[in-house]
């Protein structure tokens, strides 16, 4: 599947969870600056990557599943956490990406500022759709020979003609 | 005060903007990735870079690396949480924090911060 981009998908969200989202986002960042006040630069660092708006994203995620599936009159719980693991999987590989940000931004930071943010932002987003376009391939890859074993064995069964 | 107040606006914004972008995009693994955008980071640093200059946040994006490294562990432990012990997302988020503290303070205090 191609990525896609569907506007219509934000209907799906109520007003009051881009507030959740908002207060979240601005208590985060809040915190990782008294934290820095506080404890200085290496304490207030490790928030810059503190996953504090995660749990609202992932139990949003979750919910909307639950709820389409609940339309159709299935229960969704199983399939809303399976929707939240995989917006984690991506998370994870997009930690990787965040990785390459604070990187590029620590070596060029002292250079020129607006250079070292246009620099970790480029970084982030091709470090982190690289490695989710690897891990997509390297999964087509490892699905193909196990579906041809399948068909071979059941071939010498005598099940496939 | 009002530097809380430019942080807390600023952060709301950013967050809110790239999670109203990971609502638009299909498939989900790759909205994920938006779940770990450097939103709250991009708000702190241009503050930080107004107040302190940039050796300071130089210093503070390099312990970044480590917390960027937690939320890696993190988003695993996440997934194992909602797949394999069936917890819903809130639980599950919540106590893998607990995963995020440990690797992030325990880089740091292997590694320490930036000179």
């Amino acid at each position: 599947m191609l990525v896609k981009m569907s506007p219509s998908a934000l209907k799906r969200t109520r007003w009051y969870e881009y507030g959740i989202r908002f207060v979240l986002g601005g208590l985060a960042t809040v915190l990782a600056g008294a934290l820095g006040a506080r404890f200085g630069a290496s304490v207030g660092g490790l928030f810059l990557a503190l996953p504090a708006i995660f749990c609202a994203s992932a139990t949003l995620v979750e919910s909307h599943e639950r709820r389409s599936k609940e339309k159709a009159g299935l229960s969704g719980r199983r399939r809303g956490q399976q929707a939240a693991a995989l917006d984690a999987a991506g998370a994870g590989l997009g930690s990787i990406g965040l990785v390459a940000f604070a990187v590029a931004f620590s070596v060029t930071a002292e250079a020129s500022i607006i250079g070292a943010f246009a620099l970790a932002i480029v970084a982030w987003a091709v470090v982190s759709v690289s490695a989710w376009w690897l891990r997509r391939k390297l999964r087509a890859v490892s699905r193909h020979p196990r579906a041809e074993h399948r068909v071979r064995s059941a071939g010498s069964r005598g099940s496939v003609p | 005060m009002t530097e809380y107040v430019v942080r807390f606006i600023a952060g709301g914004v950013i967050v809110s903007a790239f999670a109203i972008l990971g609502d638009m995009l299909r498939p989900k693994s790759f909205a994920g990735l938006l779940g770990a955008a450097p939103s709250v980071a991009l708000a702190t640093l241009g503050i930080v870079v107004v107040q302190h200059g940039p050796h300071y946040a130089a210093a503070e994006s390099w312990t970044m690396i480590y917390g960027a490294v937690a939320l890696g562990c993190y988003s695993v432990a996440v997934c194992h949480l909602l797949m394999r012990y069936s917890l819903n997302a809130l639980p599950a988020t919540i106590l893998a924090s607990a995963v995020w503290l440990a690797v992030a303070f325990g880089l740091l205090a292997g590694f320490g911060g930036a000179a």
